[in-house]
Order: structure tokens, then C-alpha cells, then sequence
């Protein structure tokens, strides 16, 4: 454990020392980010100013929903930063560099793609999620806090565990699948509440792609919707499923990895 | 000469061939990105008619449209010139017997022509498979739209190009790239049609070039706009066209007198 925190401390120093070459264009980067998640928030913001509902739910629960997403996707996309694996690590024979070293491999290639930038997306979140949270006029306790911890944390695994698993496929095959992509196009739909869509959709985001648990069921908790509420206290059960599948599967593609022989 | 840029279009579209099941994936995406969009869409008409002059009817062809229409202008030439500067390769691209963005105007087509016919193509037949999309049934609505939908390429590629040789200066052109997409697909019109933006928003809009992207030629292609409203929109796209050479003239002209190679 000694161990582990060492290496995350010399990684996190690592990174500071690479991004100060090009400090004037971090706050630029911050703010793209920002601006790329508040497409979805301005999109909200617009067709309120044209309507009362969303399939019953009003403007201040929907921002609640999309403060809550924003949390657990700043943390994951800080820390979970997988998306050039397949290039770097199996292409370019990284992978084997990594392999020859103490540490679980899973945790050497997130610490070394750390961007610990995007953090600030969740405070933002956070702000936005207690503007709704005062609007709303839901009460607020120890409670209240600690579920909100938890349903964060189950959050987080499922975001994951679902993009561990799809990054460990690039152990068995180097040609791009294309369901990275898709996956990041889906994700953003659990923000929206669940019961608009058709059937189909519901099934994929709350049990295949189970995005609905990073945004409209763990945040249907603390509102006074009864639909989703029941699956509310399911997301940090799914949280550990998905995280121990994700984990489980990309140790077995690291042991039928056999390097790209470049 | 123009055969040599003609051959720059062929080359690319090969490649792209070479390259198509990258896009079969794509297909699945933009379907679903219009399905998800359809569904907020119907749950926010309800029992409303009109919303910012679209039927419900309406509204769901725009969504497919745009999103379709996206599939095909989208490109990364602001990435592929960017990296150009950054590796140096551009240096190179001097000293050719070519205009090097006109070069990269025509490998924007060729992958224009190969997302039109494999991307757009199908996945608007899927659209109208399992959305009610309403086609234009006016023969004139339909040679304005692809004339249209051309101009938009172009003047998303000039967009592209223009951020693109911004890495002449400043030295990381990241969120620069990455802030022009937003604003594109924010006020293109791909997410929310212009015309339901707030009053002052809408009133920004018609003075930037981001309208002629998306917005125009979807409002023609829903019949939202007809008649001689068309050439009036066809013209604002033109002028946009014409006026947008002049920056990027300027900024590869002053460019060539400040390349700084990192590393290169």
C-alpha cells in the first residue's frame, strides 16, 4: 500500500513537471472541457425556456441530474484516461514496459495517463448540483451526504469497470472497434430522465452500457421521483459488478497478451 | 495543375475506402444520437404545436438532417494542419509546386465524398427507416439542399483550416481545436435549431458564420424555409464563403514569415 501511494505521488509530480512546458494553454484546455460539457447543460437550458416538463420532471430536477452526472465523470475522466491504449501501449509495445514492472499493470497505465485538470468539472457539479439542491428545497443531513458519497463512488466504478473492460479488448485485437466511441456518445444519455425513451434505450442504459446509474437513478433519490427511485440504491451494488467484471477481464487479456512484436 | 489537386481528392477517398469499417460504427452512433434526440424532442412537444417555427413532424427531420448532414462535412483538417506545423512536415509543403491549403481543401473533399456516400447516404435510409423522417417532396428544395450542403463544407472546412494554421501562432493548439468544435456544433444549430435560442443569442447568431453550417440548409430541407427564402439563405452562405477566404489568405501569407518548428 506504502508502496502504491509512493508511486502515485511520483507520477502526480511527473505530470506537473510535463504540463508546466505548456502552461499558457492549461486554462484554455480547463475551459474547452468545461465548454464541451455545458453543450448538454445549455441544451437543457434552451427547451426549458420553451416548455414546463421533461416527461414530468422540471428544469430544476433535470440541472440536479446533470450537476450529479458532472461529478463522477470529472473524478473518472481525472483518473480513467484510457483513450490512446490501443495506439500507445499496444501498437507502439508499451504494454511490455509495463509488464516487466512490480506493479499492477491496470494501475501503471492509469497513473501514467492521469489529467488531474478535469477534476474541476466536478466542482462545478458540485456548485450546480447545490444551486438545485437549495431550489429544490430538498433537506440536507449527515445522511443526505453520505448517501450522495456513495452513490459517487458507485458511479465512478461502473464508468470504470465498463471502460476497463472495453480498453482490455485492445489485448485481443489491435484494429480500432469503434465502441470507445460509441460508448462516449451513449454515456451522456443517463443524464436525461430515463422514461422518455423507448424501451430499447432504457434496457441498454440501465443494464448493458448502465449509464442511467452515473446520472438519473442515483440522483432520483433525493427527488421526489418515484419511477427510478427503487434503482437509486442499486448503483453501488452495480458499481461492484461492473468494476470486479472490468478489473477481471482486463487481467485476463493481460494474460493472453502477446505484444505486438514491434 | 488542377489535375494534380483532383488527384489529391482521389487519393484521399481511397484511403478513406481503405479505412470504411472505422465508419460503420459511426453510422451506429449518429442513428442513435437522432434516436435519443427524437425521444427529448417528443417528450418536450407534448401537447405544443410550434417551437421556434418547427412542427413536432418538422423538428424530427431536422434532427436527422443535421446529424446526417454533420456525418458528412465534419472532418480534422484543423488537426491535420496543426500537426503539419507541429512536426514540421509543413516545411516541406512549401517548398512543393502547390498551395498547400488548397491542397488540404481538396483532401477535405475526397473524405467529404467518401462520408456523403458511405456515412450520410446510409445512415439517413436508416433515419427514415426507423424515424418518421418526412423528405422534401419539391424537386426544388432538394437541388437548393445539396447545393446548400456543399457550401456547408466548405465553410466548416474554412473554419477548420483557418483554426488549424492558428498553430503557426501559439504553440499548443489543443484547446483551441477542441473549443472551435463546441462552438460549432453549439451554434451550427446540430443541437438546439437557432431559432429556439433566447432572442439575444439568435440575434449573435445571424452575424457569425456558424448558421450557414447547419442551420440554413436543414431549415430548407424541413420546408421550413421555401420559395425565395432559399436564394436569400443560399446567400449568406456565399457571403460567408467569400468573406472567410480573406483570413485565412492573411494568416498563410503572415504565416510563412514566422514558422517555428518544435523540435521538428
Amino acid at each position: 500500500m506504502v508502496f502504491y501511494t509512493s508511486l502515485i505521488w511520483e507520477y502526480m509530480k511527473n505530470y506537473i513537471k510535463t504540463k508546466l512546458t505548456y502552461r499558457a494553454d492549461f486554462w484554455v484546455e480547463v475551459l474547452s472541457d468545461l465548454l464541451f460539457q455545458a453543450t448538454n447543460l445549455i441544451f437543457i437550458l434552451v427547451i426549458f425556456q420553451h416548455t414546463d416538463s421533461l416527461g414530468g420532471w422540471s428544469e430544476a430536477e433535470v440541472v440536479f441530474v446533470y450537476g450529479y452526472f458532472m461529478i463522477p465523470y470529472g473524478i473518472f475522466m481525472s483518473f480513467i484516461n484510457l483513450w490512446g491504449f490501443s495506439e500507445r501501449y499496444i501498437v507502439k509495445g508499451e504494454m511490455d514496459r509495463v509488464l516487466t514492472r512490480p506493479a499492477h499493470s491496470l494501475f501503471q497505465v492509469i497513473l501514467e495517463n492521469i489529467d488531474p485538470p478535469s477534476i474541476i468539472g466536478s466542482f462545478v457539479g458540485a456548485v450546480i448540483l447545490g444551486i438545485c439542491w437549495v431550489q429544490l428545497d430538498i433537506p440536507f443531513g449527515i445522511v443526505e451526504l453520505l448517501v450522495l458519497i456513495v452513490m459517487v463512488i458507485g458511479s465512478v466504478m461502473i464508468y470504470t469497470g465498463v471502460y476497463t473492460a472495453l480498453t482490455a479488448i485492445s489485448f485481443f485485437s489491435d484494429a480500432p472497434t469503434g465502441i470507445l466511441p460509441l460508448m462516449f456518445n451513449i454515456q451522456g444519455y443517463g443524464r436525461y430522465p430515463i422514461t422518455i425513451y423507448n424501451r430499447l434505450i432504457q434496457v441498454v442504459l440501465t443494464w448493458i452500457a448502465p449509464f442511467a446509474f452515473v446520472g438519473v437513478y442515483p440522483a432520483s433519490y433525493f427527488l421526489d421521483q418515484e419511477i427510478t427511485k427503487s434503482f437509486a440504491l442499486l448503483t453501488p451494488v452495480m458499481g461492484i459488478v461492473f468494476l470486479t467484471g472490468g478489473i477481471l477481464f482486463w487481467n485476463y487479456g493481460v494474460r493472453k497478451y502477446r505484444g505486438a512484436g514491434s | 495543375m488542377f489535375s494534380a489537386y483532383l488527384d489529391f481528392i482521389r487519393i484521399r477517398f481511397l484511403m478513406m475506402l481503405a479505412y470504411r469499417v472505422n465508419y460503420y460504427s459511426g453510422i451506429l452512433i449518429y442513428t442513435l444520437n437522432i434516436g435519443v434526440y427524437y425521444f427529448t424532442w417528443q417528450a418536450i412537444y407534448g401537447s405544443q404545436q410550434t417551437l421556434g417555427g418547427f412542427t413536432a413532424d418538422q423538428m424530427t427531420t431536422y434532427v436527422a438532417v443535421s446529424w446526417m448532414a454533420r456525418a458528412f462535412y465534419f472532418n480534422n483538417l484543423d488537426r491535420e494542419i496543426a500537426n503539419d506545423i507541429r512536426d514540421g512536415s509543413v516545411a516541406i509543403q512549401f517548398i512543393r509546386p502547390y498551395n498547400y491549403v488548397f491542397v488540404k481543401m481538396m483532401q477535405g473533399l475526397g473524405e467529404g465524398l467518401f462520408r456523403l456516400l458511405l456515412f450520410m447516404g446510409p445512415g439517413m435510409i436508416i433515419a427514415c427507416i426507423l424515424f418518421p423522417v418526412k423528405l422534401p417532396t419539391d424537386p426544388a428544395a432538394w437541388t437548393a439542399f445539396l447545393f446548400m450542403l456543399l457550401m456547408s463544407f466548405l465553410i466548416n472546412s474554412q473554419i477548420n483550416i483557418f483554426t488549424g494554421l492558428l498553430s503557426f501562432f501559439v504553440e499548443n493548439n489543443e484547446g483551441m481545436m477542441r473549443m472551435k468544435r463546441v462552438l460549432v456544433d453549439l451554434f451550427s444549430g446540430v443541437i438546439v435549431p437557432i431559432s429556439l435560442f433566447p432572442g439575444w443569442l439568435s440575434g449573435i447568431m445571424k452575424f457569425l458564420p456558424f448558421q450557414a453550417i447547419t442551420f440554413l440548409p436543414s431549415s430548407v430541407f424541413t420546408g421550413r424555409i421555401q420559395g425565395t427564402g432559399i436564394w436569400q439563405v443560399l446567400g449568406i452562405q456565399l457571403l460567408w464563403f467569400t468573406i472567410l477566404i480573406l483570413p485565412i489568405f492573411l494568416m498563410w501569407r503572415s504565416a510563412r514569415h514566422r514558422l517555428f518548428v518544435q523540435g521538428g
